[in-house]
Order: structure tokens, then C-alpha cells, then sequence
């Protein structure tokens, strides 16, 4: 990110007190992080908790850092971290069954709704009923304010693992080793989570712009 | 080698995306692309979805949230 020095800098500016540098990471990684957090916890005060509790500990922990990983890296272990055990803990009193709908529930079966395609038996099998409508052009607006709203509510529809793979992924950025590495699972795994969440979200904007046809 | 119907081709995009298809099923998920414009569409589709997330606005700490962390880092040095 822009403006934000290289770790060996940084670390040494916050291990001597520099309270320019701490505003500086705090104001550019606050933001991901609370996303992040949102998606092992149930409520946005929660995340908000999470990621207090995460920068104190950096705070706290920073002389600690032995470098290993990035500055970053190492601060969105914290993160994921406090966040699960919370989660745990919050699983407990407030079940996550309101967000398990729809086809975004598994992780196996199509990510498209079969109805949509031409049945076995068809002259052309599993070809498009009906092409996906088009969608307006950037230059049209692509992104209004409401579809921005509406792309973030789908966000935390989302079974709370595929979330965190297209938050870091596709919001954040990272690369998928980093995503494997921060939330320990399989490239594969990690694949079939960005899939499923991707199609489930392109279907939420289809679902919109075919709303707001005139 | 069976031609990809669409029904295969959207469950494939995303390991195309990722540079995860083998030579062969690269072959195969472009060759239909080519023909196939409900599959272009879709593709382009999961494009556009990638890059809407991208431009999603930073959320923020709170400015009291915000401070007492300032307030802690300060206290601590
Ligand atoms: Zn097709």
C-alpha cells in the first residue's frame, strides 16, 4: 500500500514509539481487518472488538515480531486468531443458521441453477436456456451506490469460510498462498471456496440488475 | 476429447481464472468461450463481480475506538 514503509522500517519506527507510524498502519489495515473479522463473528460490534483486541495485542506483542512473515501477514494471524476463538464462543449462544441459505450453504453441488440449462435428452445438453442478461457498462454505472450496499449484504450472507477467502482474496487482494497460509487450508480447498462465493455473489448482482431493468 | 457444455464451463472459471486448468482443459474451456456467447457473458460477469469487490469502500475504526488505541500505543512508550 501506498506510503507505508518497508517492514524493517516500520517495525523499528513502532518498537521506538512512533506514534505517526501506528496511525499510519492503524488507519490503512483497520479497514481489512474489520471485514476479515466479520467473517468468523456474528455481528459488526464483535469484528469492531476483534479488531481492538488484535491491535492491542500488536502493541503489546511487537517487540515479539521475529520477522518470519510480513508485518501484515503476522498482525492478520492475530486477527484470524482472536476472531475464531470468539467465533467459537459466539456459535454457541447465537447459531449462524440465518446465514445457510440459498445455494451458497455447501460447498459441493453446482454453483448455477441447473434450471438454467438445457436437460440431458435436449439437442444441445447443458447449454444455456437463456444467455445471463447483460449488465450495464461501466460507463452506465456499474457499481451504484446501491449495488455497492447490496454486494456487501451478500458478503455476510455467505458461509463464514467462503467469506474470508473472497474478502482476502478479492477485496484485500492477497494471493492465493497467502490465503492458504493465513487461514490454513488446501489450495484446492481454497479454490472451491473463492469459486462457490464468486458465483454466489455474480448471482446476487444478476439478481439485482434484473430487478432494476426498466 | 468431449466438447465443455456451459453447464461445465461456469464450474471451471474460477480454476481458469487461476491459471488451474490443465494445457488440455485450457484448450477445451477456450475453445468454448470462442462459440459460446452465454459463456463469454458469464465469464466477463465473474470478472466484473471480482473487480465490484475490489472498489468496495474501506470500512473504518470508529474515532473512539480509534483513539483509545492512539491513547494505549502513547502510554505504552
Ligand atoms: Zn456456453
Amino acid at each position: 500500500m501506498e506510503g507505508i514503509p518497508p517492514d524493517d522500517v516500520l517495525v523499528a519506527r513502532l518498537r521506538s514509539g512512533e506514534e505517526s507510524a501506528f496511525a499510519l498502519v492503524l488507519d490503512s489495515w483497520s479497514g481489512g481487518m474489520l471485514r476479515l473479522a466479520r467473517s468468523f463473528v456474528s455481528t459488526e460490534e464483535s469484528a469492531a472488538e476483534v479488531v481492538q483486541e488484535t491491535w492491542l495485542a500488536v502493541i503489546e506483542g511487537i517487540d515479539r515480531f521475529e520477522g518470519r512473515s510480513s508485518l501484515k501477514t503476522w498482525i492478520y494471524r492475530i486477527l484470524t486468531n482472536q476472531a475464531k476463538r470468539r467465533g467459537v464462543r459466539e456459535h454457541k449462544v447465537v447459531p449462524l443458521s440465518s446465514i445457510q441459505t440459498g445455494s451458497s450453504a455447501d460447498d459441493s453441488g453446482p454453483t448455477v441453477d441447473p434450471a438454467r440449462f438445457r436437460p440431458p435428452g435436449d439437442p444441445y445438453p447443458g447449454h444455456w436456456w437463456e444467455f445471463p442478461a447483460s449488465w450495464p457498462t461501466p460507463e452506465q454505472g456499474l457499481l451504484g451506490g446501491e449495488a455497492r450496499v447490496l454486494l456487501s449484504q451478500a458478503l455476510v450472507e455467505l458461509p463464514e469460510r467462503q467469506r474470508a477467502v473472497i474478502v482476502l482474496r478479492d477485496v484485500e487482494g492477497y494471493s492465493s498462498d497467502e490465503v492458504c497460509d493465513l487461514l490454513e487450508i488446501s489450495p484446492g480447498n481454497q479454490r472451491v471456496l473463492l469459486h462457490r462465493a464468486r458465483a454466489f455473489l455474480r448471482g446476487k448482482l444478476e439478481e439485482y440488475y434484473e430487478e432494476a431493468k426498466p | 476429447m468431449t466438447d465443455l457444455d456451459c453447464q461445465q464451463f461456469v464450474e471451471q472459471v474460477t480454476a481458469f481464472l487461476e491459471g488451474g486448468l490443465d494445457p488440455a482443459e485450457e484448450q477445451r474451456f477456450v475453445d468454448h468461450l470462442a462459440l459460446c456467447d452465454g459463456c463469454d457473458r458469464y465469464l466477463d460477469q465473474v470478472r466484473q463481480t471480482v473487480h465490484a469487490l475490489r472498489e468496495l469502500p474501506a470500512e473504518a475504526l470508529s474515532p473512539e475506538n480509534r483513539q483509545a488505541l492512539l491513547n494505549t500505543f502513547r502510554a505504552k512508550h
